[in-house]
Parts: C-alpha cells; sequence; structure tokens
C-alpha cells in the first residue's frame, strides 16, 4: 500500500526549524535531550528518513534536497540534526543491503518515524578504529547471538532500533537490532561537550540472539562496501549540519552587530567585525556548493560522491569550527551567554570536526585523490 | 554486452584510481593488496552507473568481484534483466 507522505523540501524544512527548533535548542542543550513533542512533530513533517521511497511512505526525496533539508536542522540544532545523521544512516542501510523481509518491517516505521533507528560503531577501546572491534557475532542455529559494548552511540537514550556493527568469522557485518531485544541494554553518556541533546548513550550487547535476517548485507569482506555507504551519508548529513553551524553564526552575528554599539558606533560598522563577516559569507557560500556538488553526485550513482563528500565534510566542519569561534568573539562575553545560541554553535562545532572522520583522517584520505588519474 | 566493453571499462576505472598497479582480467585484485572498503563502494557505484543496474544484496560476494571478468560477468547477469 502506498502510503501518502507530507510534502517536504527545503522550504518546508526551513518553517519546521524555525517554528519548532531556533529559540529552543539552547534550552534542550541544557536539558540533554530533545522533547517527545518535537519528535512527533518531525514525524509529522515527514522529515525522518524522506529519501525513502513512497511506496513505504517516503517522499523519494533527492540527495541534493536531503542536504538542503539538514542544513536547515543544522543551523537550528545539531543534536536533533544528529538525530536526522543516524536515523538516515540506519535506514538508507536497510533500504539499499536489508533483506525483502527487513525491509517490509521496518522501512514504513523508518519513514514515518515510528521507529527510530541508530548506529552502533564506536567501541570504549577501539573508537571508530573498525580493525579493533571487539563486538562479535556467531551463528547460530536460529539466527545470530551478538555480544560487546558500543558508546558515544548518537540517540541511543531514544532509539527503537539499533545498526550494530561486530566481527563474524569472515569480517565485520552490519547487524539490526531491536532496542527490546533481551540481553541488550542502554545507559547514558553524560554531560558531553557539544551536541548535548543528542541522546548519547552506550549500549550494552549480553549474548544477543536476532534473527537470520538482521544480517545487513553480506557476512564477507564486501561488507566493508556496506560500512562505507553507511558512512557516506551520514558524512553527508554532518557536512550539511556543519554548514548549517555556519549559516546560523552568521545570523547570530549579522543580528548582534546590528544590535550592539560600541561608543555610538554599530558593531557591523567596524572593519574588523566586516573582515569577519566577509569570511563567514565566502566560507558558508563554498560550503554550500560544496555539499550541492557531493549531493549531485550522489543523486547520479557517481562514484566520485564518496571523494566529494569527503571534501564537503572537511571543509565545512574545519569552516564551522573556525567561524563558530569567530562568532563567539564577536559577541564578547555575551557569546559565552546560554542567552545566545553562538556558545552552543561554538561548541557544536569542534564535535563536526570529530565525528564521521576526524579532519585528520579526511586529510590523509582526501590526500590519495591527489595521485590519481 | 560485450565482455570486451566491460574490461575496458572497468580497466580504465581501476587503473584510473590506482595507476601503479598492473594486472590482467582473470587476476584477483583483492590479492593484490590495494582494494580497501572506500574502494569496493566505488566500484560498486561505478558498476551500478556505468552499466545502469543495481547489485542485488546476494550478489555482493567476494567471488562477484574478484576479477575483471568476474565483474563482466555480474554485469552480464544482471544489467541485460
Amino acid at each position: 500500500m502506498t502510503v501518502t507522505a507530507p510534502a517536504v523540501d527545503v522550504t518546508a524544512a526551513r518553517e519546521f526549524v524555525d517554528r519548532h527548533v531556533i529559540g529552543e535548542a539552547d534550552a534542550w542543550d541544557r536539558q540533554e535531550r530533545i522533547p517527545e513533542a518535537v519528535l512527533d512533530a518531525v514525524s509529522a513533517a515527514g522529515m525522518w528518513a524522506p529519501f525513502l521511497s513512497p511506496e513505504v511512505g517516503g517522499s523519494g526525496l533527492s540527495w541534493r534536497a536531503f542536504g538542503q533539508l539538514h542544513e536547515e536542522f543544522g543551523r537550528g540544532c545539531s543534536s536533533l540534526r544528529s538525530l536526522l545523521t543516524v536515523h538516515s544512516m540506519a535506514a538508507w542501510t536497510v533500504m539499499r543491503w536489508g533483506s525483502s523481509a527487513l525491509q517490509a518491517e521496518w522501512l514504513p516505521r523508518f519513514a514515518t518515524g515510528e521507529a527510530l533507528g541508530a548506529v552502533c560503531m564506536t567501541e570504549p577501546q577501539a573508537g571508530s578504529d573498525t580493525a579493533g572491534f571487539d563486538t562479535r557475532a556467531t551463528r547460530s542455529a536460529d539466527g545470530w547471538r551478538l555480544s560487546g559494548v558500543k558508546t558515544w552511540i548518537t540517540g541511543a537514550l531514544r532509539a527503537d532500533v539499533f545498526l550494530v556493527y561486530a566481527r563474524n568469522r569472515h569480517g565485520l557485518a552490519a547487524y539490526l537490532v531491536p532496542r527490546d531485544s533481551a540481553g541488550l541494554s542502554v545507559e547514558p553518556v553524560p554531560d558531553p561537550l557539544g551536541t548535548r541533546a543528542s541522546m548519547i548513550g552506550t549500549v550494552r550487547l549480553d549474548d544477543v540472539r536476532v534473527a537470520p535476517d538482521a544480517l545487513v548485507g553480506p557476512e564477507s569482506f564486501l561488507s566493508g562496501a556496506v560500512l562505507t555507504g553507511m558512512l557516506d551519508i551520514g558524512r553527508l548529513s554532518v557536512a550539511a549540519g556543519s554548514l548549517g553551524i555556519l549559516q546560523g553564526c552568521l545570523d547570530a552575528c549579522a543580528t548582534y552587530t546590528t544590535e550592539r554599539t560600541v561608543g555610538g558606533t554599530r558593531l557591523r560598522d567596524l572593519q574588523l567585525i566586516r573582515a569577519k563577516v566577509s569570511d563567514m559569507v565566502t566560507d558558508a557560500a563554498a560550503a554550500r556548493l560544496l555539499v550541492t556538488q557531493a549531493a549531485e553526485l550522489k543523486d547520479a550513482g557517481d562514484p566520485e560522491t564518496i571523494m566529494a563528500t569527503w571534501i564537503a565534510k572537511y571543509f565545512a566542519s574545519v569552516a564551522a569550527a573556525r567561524h563558530a569561534r569567530e562568532a563567539v568573539q564577536v559577541h564578547g562575553a555575551h557569546g559565552m551567554s546560554s542567552r545566545f545560541p553562538v556558545a552552543r554553535l561554538y561548541r557544536d562545532a569542534k564535535v563536526m570536526e570529530i565525528i564521521e572522520g576526524s579532519t585528520e583522517l579526511q586529510q590523509l584520505t582526501i590526500a590519495d585523490s591527489a595521485y590519481q588519474r | 554486452m560485450e565482455d570486451a566493453h566491460i574490461h575496458k571499462a572497468l580497466f580504465e576505472f581501476i587503473e584510473g584510481r590506482h595507476p601503479d598497479i598492473r594486472f590482467g582480467p582473470a587476476d584477483d585484485i583483492f590479492a593484490l593488496g590495494f582494494v580497501n572498503s572506500l574502494f569496493a563502494m566505488e566500484l560498486v557505484l561505478f558498476l551500478e552507473s556505468t552499466f545502469e543496474f543495481t547489485v542485488p544484496v546476494d550478489a555482493l560476494r567476494l567471488e562477484n568481484f574478484r576479477t575483471v571478468e568476474a565483474m563482466a560477468a555480474l554485469v552480464n547477469k544482471y544489467a541485460a534483466a
């Protein structure tokens, strides 16, 4: 049955963020959670995974529009955008590599937001170094048994289902594990530096049993393609979200420097302030072009999208961190206050330089492209 | 689709990414050590976008990607369907 989804585009996303997110995000940041009513509003707006096909309740949204949508959410609240990111990663992986049964069970629920997904990658000792992962998956008579610990899991405190990366006898593979599985427990990772409302947690799997088709994609080496594809979706979201942070800094600075005066002169008329603002405008424009290029290559199915997405995320996250620091500087002591959004934007921007591939990992990877023909 | 056409496209793509690697159509590219997960994903995207088909879940197996000949067989099995 085809379910009619709400119209989803950048205009709808902008209106949603202005109405439901801007003005509330600092409170969520202090509370370290997003209210359930807001998550419901995202569901009603059809914005959890609109790239899913209309056949399962999505909108068939292009990746270009996906980038625009995640920029808008990043402008408003990186914690909420982070929940969209991990949900998108889980939903995309099931859409692309899940069995027919798994798709039938989960994709309609992912599309409507009835079920929220999260991704379990990072481990306490290995970080995101997949070669060091200890979480194990072993075949059993009735499916798979998973054991291990995953931490720094965005959305863990709220997710209904987890895409868990675990090592089997062939290598690393992805498994879809419902939250209510016996042996699965979640505890909070409290007081993080940034994206404080993204409900980060530690997920423990103690001999968790799942069905045979919980395996998403192959069991073999080529499961790496599943992982890479999933991270590519997350990286596009984080690139767009970083751009949103940058735009949020620019908006905040434009407002503040217009209202604030020093010695009878508006801040916006001071040349050193104008230099900072002009750099924000320029880098936001450049980041938007890079995100758009990466997304359009993804829409075309062009393999160049992977490197283009790395480049977009690298540029946008570094630019967001740099300009968030300047935005705090422009605001002076007010920049350190929770009455202005730039303090939160500053902390959230730093997170963007670490997640979905650290700045240093991006530099190593992007350099490789210089040696290709 | 002619194997020669598929082979040519695959050699151009792989050698474009890894210009120092020399291999033949029956050589195991995974044994040569240059295929990582990023390149594996690029390879999947390349095959899908160039030959206009979707690699099914159960076809994402090492033996289907091990050699240029195997990938040509994969294309001919699914692209023509």
